[in-house]
């Protein structure tokens, strides 16, 4: 019999279909690692206090972690000091993407080895997913402030920072506020670290020109106007800054995180006078969120990379990075902040604005609706 | 082409053998024909079919799943809206430029030596550059004509012109049309260089010995003749730039203008949530537009090919 060709494509191609859904969800197993007390732990005292912890997050041998550049709040140097004190292999992945990607990239990888252990996170994408997270309260848990944390342990604050002005000062005059973004020594020479529809730091770049525009935290079209002006004006250079714009002198200069600006400038010494300035009168603050995901393929290396993130050592890590960590207070009454470190973050004048969350979602649309006008 | 010299069949009967009875000859099975493309179409299926059904299905799933059609109706909001806009508009402009100076280009080289250098170079290089696109061209861009690109540097020092006294438009709607119009030109001479070749020298001939002007040569025989293998070219052109990501993603970070950059924007944003579906409506709209295109295209070739065979 002649099968026709109609039916035999039909037919490969339902099969191929078939092949191809089979191939595209990973079988569910129920991997050891779900399973093992580690996961299950919600403290150090749960496994038998940090040696038990240690012992079998060494079993594991690997953690993986997601969206963190090496400069980026010192996280290169937390990766090299974390595997040199455990020897346990840090693999890092996609070290640029966004909060979102790091959710995107743990719900294609579940249950598959390379999924990502724990998160680092902007707080909106961590409030939409908590159900992703796995409970756990550090060892050092009591001396974060009960603002900065989820009661239960689902989340914690890490590290935070305030919305600076980083400024190459051979090529611009010292902008005092944000306003004097506006003057022509800026002519084309103003960055904003990404798109604030998309990325956190932008956003809250755009809540620190509506505070220095007349502007307030429940009416960010201020922010949104002033980067207009600044595109009218010519100032505004649609580059995504990097360390290598900086280098090169493309983006002369930069809004981001104190943080970001202050380790570009400590790279960059001997090369660049990179400087970073806070604008009085628009203090706009921000903590990143850590957590642990529910479906890490090595739970005991997760929680004892939280354990390291939250000891001393950890927290003057982000310090060095120029970041403000979450246990700040505690560690400066305790005596063990490194205050050389501290020292150097940059001065800031005013109350700094933390944004709540009506506000947030208020901000948000208005800049979906508005960002691509202004600037477009 | 290279001409084959037909060799013996080897399977003939040499003189004086008696043939095998037919029972003996291999029976083809059914169907074995189509093994040869399985492959093909298990490709197709796994890199076609099935991500466009996850974004047909996606575009009419609500955030918490369910049937809706809140991401269609989201996409006639006014920044969506004139983004499709703006890519369509980038897609015909450098799709009419690119058909325009390809079209030249391919005609110059068809009148050049056939197997000459200069056509084997020219063709070669279309070849290549065709095919330069994403984070390498938007690269080659910012070298050369960046803020700090050297030809952007030897013109504000030695001869005193800055390109960008009004706006850096190098990262903006005119900076993606220069880009993407130097990857269409070469796509054109490729795509259209098959059309040139298939004019023949005689038609030409047979024109000129019945009295005919040049002009009306190219007015009756040439431009008829090419016309739809033109258009049907400047159509894939205009597809090509519409659906490119990679380039724009590399060159523009700021307000997304065009369609593609607001997907990404939909899909990774870590500020505005829960838009996926909404970036998966935006790519049933991606989609539309360019079966659209493809459908007119299919219809010019099909105009085409009966001149030209």
């Amino acid at each position: 019999m002649r099968i026709s060709v109609a039916r035999t494509v039909a037919l490969l191609a339902a099969s191929s279909a078939a092949l191809a859904i089979t191939a595209c969800a990973p079988p569910e197993k129920e991997s050891a690692a779900s399973n093992s007390d580690a996961a299950k732990a919600v403290s150090v005292s749960d496994l038998g206090g940090l040696d038990k912890l240690v012992e079998a997050a060494k079993k594991e041998g690997q953690l993986n972690v997601i969206a963190l550049p090496p400069d980026w709040a010192n996280y290169g140097e937390i990766i090299k000091a974390f595997n040199t004190k455990y020897g346990i292999k840090v693999n890092s992945a996609q070290p640029d993407a966004s909060s979102q990607d790091e959710i995107n990239a743990a719900n294609q990888l579940k249950g598959q080895d390379g999924a990502p252990d724990v998160f680092d996170l902007s707080g909106a994408v961590a409030s939409a997913n908590t159900s992703m997270f796995a409970p756990y309260k550090v060892a050092t848990w009591d001396d974060v402030p009960a603002a900065l944390k989820d009661a239960n342990g689902t989340w914690v604050n890490d590290y935070g920072g305030y919305m600076s002005i980083g400024y190459d000062a051979s090529k611009v005059p010292a902008p005092q506020s944000v306003a004097d973004l506006l003057k022509p020594e800026f002519k084309g020479k103003v960055a904003l670290n990404g798109d604030p529809t998309q990325a956190g730091a932008a956003f809250s770049g755009v809540v620190m020109a509506a505070l220095g525009n007349g502007g307030s935290a429940d009416d960010v079209s201020k922010g949104i106007d002033f980067f207009g002006q600044l595109k009218k004006a010519g100032n505004f250079l649609p580059v995504d800054p990097t360390s290598t714009t900086v280098e090169s002198g493309q983006t002369p200069v930069v809004i981001d995180w104190d943080y970001l600006n202050v380790a570009q400038g400590a790279k960059l010494q001997g090369k660049l006078d990179w400087k970073t300035v806070v604008p009085s009168n628009a203090v706009v603050g921000s903590y990143y969120v850590q957590a642990i995901s529910k479906d890490a393929p090595h739970p005991a290396a997760a929680r004892l990379w939280q354990e390291f993130l939250y000891s001393d050592e950890g927290q003057n890590l982000w310090l060095g990075g120029g970041a403000r960590p979450v246990r700040a207070d505690a560690m400066v009454k305790a005596g063990t902040l490194d205050q050389a470190a501290y020292g150097k973050l940059p001065v800031t004048s005013g109350e700094p604005v933390f944004l709540t969350d009506p506000q947030t979602a208020k901000a948000k649309e208005s800049l979906a609706a508005n960002w691509a006008k202004a600037v477009g | 082409m290279t001409v084959v010299t037909p060799h013996p069949d080897p399977v003939a009967p040499a003189p004086g053998v008696r043939p095998a009875p037919a029972a003996r000859r291999r029976i083809s099975l059914p169907g074995r024909d189509l093994l040869g493309v399985v492959p093909f179409f298990a490709f197709i299926v796994l890199f076609l079919a099935i991500p466009t059904l996850v974004v047909v299905i996606g575009a009419f799933t609500g955030d918490g799943g369910g049937f809706t059609l809140d991401n269609l109706s989201a996409i006639g909001t006014s920044y969506i809206m004139e983004a499709f806009g703006r890519s369509i508009l980038l897609s015909a402009v450098t799709a009419a430029i690119g058909a325009v100076l390809g079209g030249l280009l391919a005609y110059a080289l068809v009148t050049a030596k056939p197997d000459g250098v200069l056509r084997r170079v020219v063709t070669s290089a279309s070849g290549v550059l065709a095919q330069f696109g994403g984070v390498t061209l938007a690269f080659a861009f910012v070298a050369t004509i960046g803020l700090s690109g050297f030809v952007t540097v030897f013109l504000r020092d030695h001869l005193g012109i800055n390109i960008y006294a009004h706006g850096v438009w190098l990262f903006e709607l005119p900076g993606l049309l220069l880009v993407y119009t130097y990857f269409q030109v070469p796509l054109m001479v490729i795509v259209f260089l098959p059309a040139l070749d298939g004019i023949r020298p005689q038609w030409r001939e047979a024109a000129e010995s019945l009295g005919g002007s040049t002009w009306q040569y190219w007015r009756m025989v040439a431009m008829p003749l090419l016309a739809p293998p033109f258009l049907g070219s400047t159509l894939l052109l205009f597809a090509n730039a519409f659906s490119a990501y990679a380039t724009a993603a590399a060159l523009v970070s700021q307000g997304s203008p065009i369609i593609p950059l607001q997907i990404r924007g939909a899909l990774t944003s870590e500020v505005i949530l829960g838009q996926q579906n909404l970036g998966k409506a935006m790519a049933l709209g991606m989609i539309v537009v360019v079966a659209l295109v493809m459908w007119l295209y299919a219809v010019l070739q099909r105009r085409s090919s009966r001149w030209l065979g």
